[in-house]
């Protein structure tokens, strides 16, 4: 064992004054034990990642740090940051990922995108050959630091290990504040291996030129108040900003005074209650009917904590064009970005609400009400019913969500990959508690759902989580089936199987005459593939058996995957076309 | 309406944050006409001036976007009527022609050009202004064979500011570190 707390020696360090005088010194550490210092004092308790040469004397010094930082040896470093985002997403803290240089860098790249556009806090570790050799296609040698620009919300190269404390105190300040972000430290190996005298850890609280939060202006409160007041039809739409500023209870508050229907996007999701009387349901291409067709009816729109996704407005000219709308949002740049606002209301949510509560009439809204639940009503005959409990026919991703309900009680943390399953299970799932969908939202990573759900059975051990995947998005990241058979890990693997690429293949379907090019898909045997890794499974295919199925892979203790011979050509309605206004939704 | 913007971006002096700047145009696929990185009027902060042909809408949504980096304390834009703004322009010619045919003296009064350098071969002249007036010295001087053209970056000064430093001090002042960005 390494001594980690070498005795201080004597030294000279200056004082505020300027005037040097002899301290008792910083204790002398290589820039690799200083990386764990920092870590612990940032709190940092379990991290992902993959080692390889250049990061070689980080996860030298990690060894003497087993009994503070848990280290899960992923398979690809896709699957450590993949990971790193369902533990940030399911604990509300900040992920961390360790990865070599080269090879293992470029593959945080997706991840990085993915979580830039979801505003997931990520603090990333590098390892990088030798400063002395930047620039001269050393071995394992990329850029990263510029490959890594456009999808880190900040990064930077450490090559003195002087600078690492400052560095990675910074790096966890930007990652968690303001809009969250992935951030990137990039360590060259000399400052890893370089003894330095290390100052106590400072924690990051400021930055000259960053502002995480804009003020607060009152006369914004004030003026979205007086529209919110005089609204007859008001609307309010909410996303991912209310679980990121921790403000589930400040927005049910102003949901219930207000007694202003609210429907949620898909990061939205799960921050009110499913079913919360004034929660509507789901907005955007595979959202519900009323809240679509209704989003051209209301007269005032209220944004909280949401950034007009294309794939929630649709066709953004003939998108709310009748309504004032009033923006909430922590980051001015998404303020007027796709939809102008009549009142920006900068500032956290987590401020702003409450002050907007307080600034507002309690109300009800019946009639307006009533009209959603029409849609609704409309949309459950036409749509939702036949999905729930089809009377015949193969069995429908409907249906086993139905039935995970009620295994889950709405508490379970449901984490989905990409495609028509990650729709019908954002539709379908009942949701009690709050960060309990984990899903790839801007970006739409296949692949992502089993790392993630890893990552979220670390972040939030004491609660059930079920991965959900396609049968082609569970391919892209199975080698993750190592970490779970590692570390013993008890997630539930739900792959729901169509045999098809199956989002891509309803498009084809819709809108390309049913010319199916390449979305037929070949997959292995799944429950023999888990039992390879040696976690139990099973498949189901008839309607009979799936109640027990579904019993089984929750009753059964540890890891379970359960595969679901899905409708192979089922479609998810309702559908906004690609291009088409919010009310053009389709049914079918 | 696309109509020229010169953007005026205040920063701290860090390595990698020009590129950081520079996706945010080449991502939307705009071309940048100029850019100048020089020091400003406040110490240790650093003044990129970029010139772009945009929509206003599109100028605000970058401007915007800028002051989201880290390292940036404040993006301005303005129309071309806002600000005071020079380039510099060097124009290399033979120095045997130029002195047969032309007028110098006369020339170089009229384009307020001087001349840097003449040696036997060649003489480089300097002007500054804007671009139509360092464009027609080229016109001037092109059938005289003329060698080398060169055009520096914009520089330019926004008429209705105040200078960098008072806002500096905001930013600094803990209690208003949160100050508001609201770049109209
Ligand atoms: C196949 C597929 C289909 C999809 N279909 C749909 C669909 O039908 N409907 C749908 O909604 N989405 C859909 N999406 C997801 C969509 O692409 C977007 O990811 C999603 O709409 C973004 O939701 P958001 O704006 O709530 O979250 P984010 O993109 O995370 O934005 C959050 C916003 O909140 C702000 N914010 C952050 N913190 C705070 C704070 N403390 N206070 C105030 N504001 C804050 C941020 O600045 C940002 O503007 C789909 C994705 C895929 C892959
Ligand atoms: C990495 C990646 N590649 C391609 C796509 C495009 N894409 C979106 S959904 C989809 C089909 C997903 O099929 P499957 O995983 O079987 O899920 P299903 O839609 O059948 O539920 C594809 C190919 C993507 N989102 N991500």
């Amino acid at each position: 064992m390494h001594d980690k707390s070498p005795m201080p020696a004597s030294a000279v360090s200056p004082t505020s004054d300027g005037n040097a005088v002899v301290t008792t010194a910083w204790p002398e550490t290589t820039g690799a034990q200083a990386l764990m210092q920092a870590l612990i004092a940032e709190g940092v308790t379990t991290f992902f990642g993959y080692p390889g040469g250049a990061i070689m004397p980080i996860y030298d010094a990690l060894f003497d740090f087993g009994d503070e930082l848990q280290h899960v040896l992923v398979r690809h470093e896709q699957g450590a940051i993949h990971a790193a985002q369902g533990f940030a997403r399911a604990s509300g803290k900040t992920g961390v990922v360790f990865a070599t240089s080269g090879p293992g860098a470029t593959n945080l790249v997706t991840g990085l995108a993915d979580a830039l556009i979801d505003s997931t806090p990520l603090v990333c570790i590098t390892g990088q050959v030798f400063a002395h050799l930047l620039g001269t296609d050393a071995f394992q040698e990329t850029d990263v630091i510029n490959i890594t620009m456009p999808v880190t919300k900040w990064n930077c190269q450490v090559t003195d290990a002087s600078e690492l404390p400052e560095a990675i105190a910074k790096a966890f300040y930007i990652a968690a504040s303001g809009r969250p972000g992935p951030v990137l430290v990039d360590i060259t190996k000399n400052a890893q291996l370089q003894l330095f005298r290390c100052p106590p850890y400072q924690p990051c609280t400021y930055i000259r030129s960053y502002r995480p939060k804009p003020i607060v202006r009152e006369s914004y409160i004030a003026e979205a108040a007086a529209l919110i007041n005089q609204a007859e039809k008001p609307f309010i739409l909410f996303g991912q900003g209310v679980l990121l500023g921790n403000a589930e209870a400040e927005f049910r508050a102003f949901v219930e005074k207000s007694g202003i229907p609210a429907a949620w996007t898909l990061l939205g999701l799960s921050a009110l209650p499913t079913d919360h009387p004034l929660n509507v349901g789901m907005l955007g291409m595979h959202g519900n009917y009323g809240p679509n067709v209704l989003t051209n009816s209301c007269d005032v729109l209220i944004a909280v904590g949401m950034r007009f996704d294309d794939r929630v407005t649709g066709r953004l000219d003939k998108y709310a064009r009748q309504a004032k709308v009033i923006h909430l949002d922590i980051d001015p740049a998404e303020i007027d970005k796709n939809v102008k606002a009549t009142v920006p209301v900068w500032g956290d949510c987590k401020e702003t609400l409450p002050l907007l509560t307080k600034a507002i009439k309690q109300k009800t809204h019946p009639e307006w009400l009533e009209l959603f639940r029409h849609h609704t009503r409309e949309e459950l005959e036409t749509v939702i019913e036949p999905e729930m409990n089809p009377m015949d026919g193969p069995i429908t991703m409907a249906e086993v969500i139905q039935i995970l309900n009620e295994l889950t009680q709405g508490d379970a943390v449901i984490v989905t990959d990409v495609g028509q399953h990650q729709m019908v299970a954002s539709r379908y799932t009942a949701f009690k508690q709050t960060r309990s969908n984990i899903t790839s939202g801007g970006l739409g990573t296949m692949g992502f759902a089993l790392p993630a759900a890893i990552g979220a059975k670390f972040g939030a051990p004491h609660r059930t989580v079920v991965c959900i995947a396609g049968d082609g998005g569970f391919q892209m990241t199975l080698q993750e089936l190592g970490v779970i058979q590692q570390s013993g890990l008890e997630v539930k693997i739900l792959v729901l199987n169509n045999r098809f690429l199956g989002m891509v293949r309803q498009w084809q379907e819709l809108f390309n005459d049913r010319r199916y090019s390449s979305v037929d898909i070949i997959s292995p045997d799944f429950p023999l593939l888990a039992s390879a890794y040696g976690i139990p499974g099973s498949c189901v295919e008839q309607r009979e058996h799936l109640h027990d199925a579904l019993v089984t892979m929750m009753e059964t203790p540890g890891a379970y995957l359960l595969e679901v011979k899905t409708g192979k050509e089922n479609n998810v309605f309702p559908m906004v076309p690609q291009g088409c206004s919010v009310s053009e939704i389709r049914l079918k | 309406m696309k109509k020229e913007y010169t953007i005026t971006v205040y920063t701290e002096n860090q390595v990698g944050l020009l590129t950081r700047l520079a996706i945010l145009f080449s991502r939307r696929k705009i071309n940048i006409d100029s850019l100048n990185t020089s020091p400003s009027e406040v110490p240790g902060i650093h003044r990129f001036t970029i010139v772009i042909n945009e929509s206003e809408d599109t100028v605000r949504k970058l401007a915007r976007q800028m002051e989201k980096q880290v390292e940036v304390l404040r993006a301005f834009y303005n129309a071309g009527d806002e600000i005071v703004w020079q380039e510099l322009a060097l124009y290399k010619v033979p120095t045997d022609e130029i002195a047969e045919k032309v007028q110098v003296e006369r020339l170089l009064r009229e384009f307020g050009a001087r001349a840097v350098v003449i040696r036997k071969d060649y003489t480089v002249f300097e002007t500054t202004g804007h671009r139509e007036e360092t464009d027609r010295l080229i016109r001037v001087l092109e059938p005289y064979g003329l060698i080398e053209f060169v055009r520096s970056a914009r520089v330019a000064i926004i008429k209705a500011s105040k200078g960098f430093h008072e806002q500096l001090t905001d930013f600094q002042q803990v209690n208003s570190r949160q100050s508001t960005v609201d770049s109209q």
